[in-house]
């Protein structure tokens, strides 16, 4: 195993090879406020992150990645395009799996630049590739903007596409309310009756706790014009269904793509955006052409990527996470920004994994 | 060295586990006075009683520092990820049964499942400003269990006691909590999810998996596992 100090060593250099790619340093505090990444990632990041307290500032997190962080500097501070580096530890809390690492180095390159999405998109892709050049690794990549494409354009209700918006990360739900919407599963007795009701419903019980009979009413009446809603077509569906499946190198996958596209026309724009990042990524030398392409690639595990997604395996190795992931969050300077957004992409490096990688090909 | 056996220190968790063994020939009983938390059993050489609170036996489990303990299965869970690996089940008691739910009020009667609860969570952040606040004492596992069915936008606020009044006191909107008949959730105008049993749990006696055990120690689990079967 790699001792500390080879990692923060090689950490360095990785940091330093960003600085010269034009990146600013930036060095986020470990100690993050827990209010932010609750409302960011909800509950479920009290398993993945550690938390800690004190009297006066209440909850806070060891930081499980740069990218909040340097998102919300760069939203404080407006100077534009920006790239900033980092390096340094995260902190993930491990429940499952012993052989996790449950602190490790970072090395990480973000890209805030409006003027051309798919060169920023190519540029750090190229830059992450560069410095795995030398190890048995294999990229993936994904587009989450094309998925969420395919939603906004299904012929279905507002109320609908943003309930299946909410769960593009959360696979078995999205599943689950897509049956629904299809009208593949039979509405529960419970439900049934509740829609046999009409007008304003009373219950016998007590009116209490903050939700109020008013937010009842309002859900009870979106229920029946949801009754009333058309199931979304089987067409519809099985090209979204298709859609999810494909999984090839990039010229297959973008030739099935525009086939589904026939049946899902708004995705056409998300496919254009695509084509732009290709060209942008050939320019700068990468082999698109045996490029592994997954359209379901990022939905289980990167919650605030929404375009580009991409990451780096090591070959024959199955057992390590991803050398080095990344992707587009676009939505999440929107987010952090008190009303402004910009462009973002940005990726980050195991220098850890990296080390044994090449101690295990010595 | 002698095999120790963790007990729950009061009330009727001990005097039912005190039943329970004495069934199957093991005396368990308090010595020295009522306030001191010291104990012997008889009809079994070896076994030395540990009276402590039923909360603490899933630590004292893990820790190894007792190689049998009686607690709820909640409280065993709830405490130890990788349960599994620490300890092992040898008897379920038979008693303290009791069932961890989801509870809402019971006039939102647009609620009825987890799906309902998950679009109600989505709509009561945009409405409300916060997400959903779910009381609870047993955070791990709910969180668990609403990861699994895919509920998002809600927040565990911790409650170690009266948790079914925290609604009308709106320092939450709903709860996960321990029932057995249901009676205080009704009193307090509050009703189970359809699909919202978290977890069952009773009374259970587990072995410790990390604690040590000598020749003579094992030779004493044996008998002891022959008495418990018989």
């Amino acid at each position: 195993m790699a001792n500390t100090s080879d990692i923060q060593a090689r950490a360095q250099r990785l940091r330093m090879n960003f600085e010269a790619a034009g990146a600013k340093l930036v060095e986020p505090p470990i100690l993050q406020s827990a209010e932010t990444l609750l409302d960011l990632y909800g509950e479920d990041i009290r398993a993945r992150a550690y938390v800690t307290s004190d009297a006066l500032r209440g909850e806070q997190m060891l930081r499980p990645d740069f990218t909040v962080p340097v998102v919300e500097r760069h939203m404080r501070q407006s100077a534009e395009p920006a790239r900033y580096t980092y390096a340094g530890e995260v902190f993930r809390r491990q429940e499952h799996d012993p052989d996790r690492a449950n602190e490790y180095v970072q090395v990480g390159y973000e890209v805030f630049d409006r003027a051309n999405p798919a060169a920023a998109d190519a540029e750090v892709f190229a830059l992450i590739s560069m410095q795995l050049r030398d190890l048995p690794v294999r990229p993936a990549c994904g587009d989450i903007g094309i998925l969420t494409a395919a939603v906004q354009g299904l012929n279905t209700s507002d109320l609908r596409k943003s309930a299946l918006m909410r769960h593009i990360w959360r696979p078995r739900r999205f599943k689950s309310l897509l049956d629904r919407f299809a009208g593949r599963t039979t509405v529960s007795e419970h439900r049934e009756k509740l829609l046999s009701t009409e007008g304003a419903v009373s219950a016998s019980a007590p009116e209490i706790g903050k939700r109020r009979a008013a937010d009842i009413d309002a859900r009870m009446e979106a229920l029946r014009a949801d009754a009333k809603v058309a199931p979304i077509s089987e067409n519809e569906i099985s090209a979204l269904e298709t859609l999810l499946a494909v999984r090839e190198t990039i010229p297959f996958a973008v030739e099935q793509l525009r086939d589904v596209a026939v049946d899902l026309p708004t995705i056409s724009h998300a496919l254009d955006r695509l084509d732009a990042r290709v060209v942008a990524m050939r320019a700068r030398g990468i082999d698109v052409d045996n490029l592994e392409f997954e359209a379901s690639y990022g939905r289980t595990s990167m919650e605030y990527y929404d375009g580009f997604v991409f990451g780096f395996y090591a070959n024959n190795r199955p057992d390590l996470p991803a050398i080095a992931t990344g992707g587009r969050y676009d939505a999440l300077t929107r987010y952090l920004g008190n009303g402004r957004e910009i462009p973002a992409v940005g990726a980050v490096l195991r220098p850890d994994l990296m080390l044994q990688l090449e101690e295990g090909a010595q | 060295m002698s095999l120790k056996l963790g007990v729950p220190s009061k009330g009727r968790l001990m005097d039912k586990t005190f039943d329970w063994f004495a069934k199957r020939g093991l005396t368990l009983s308090r010595t020295g006075s009522e306030r001191e938390y010291a104990g012997r059993v008889d009809g079994i050489d070896g076994v030395e009683l540990v009276l402590l609170s039923a909360s603490e036996v899933p630590r004292e489990l893990a820790a190894g520092r007792i190689h049998l303990g009686v607690t709820g299965t909640d409280l065993l869970l709830e405490k130890l990820p990788r349960w599994e690996q620490q300890v092992e089940e040898v008897a379920p008691l038979g008693f303290g049964f009791a069932d961890l739910i989801l509870a809402v009020p019971q006039f939102w009667i647009d609620v009825d499942g987890l799906d309902d609860l998950d679009a109600v969570a989505a709509r009561f952040r945009v409405d409300h400003g916060h997400r959903l606040r779910i009381a609870t004492k047993y955070h791990r596992l709910v969180r668990e269990f609403l990861g699994d069915a895919g509920v998002a936008d809600y927040q565990l606020v911790d409650s170690q006691g009266a948790t079914e009044g925290t609604v009308k006191n709106e320092t939450a909107e709903m709860i996960a909590d321990i029932t057995s008949t249901g009676e205080t959730l009704r009193a307090n105008h509050l009703k189970i999810l359809s699909d919202g049993l978290v977890l069952k749990s009773q009374a259970t006696l587990w072995r410790s998996r990390t604690a040590k055990y000598e020749a003579e120690d094992k030779a004493t689990l044996n008998q002891l596992r022959d008495l418990l079967d018989s």
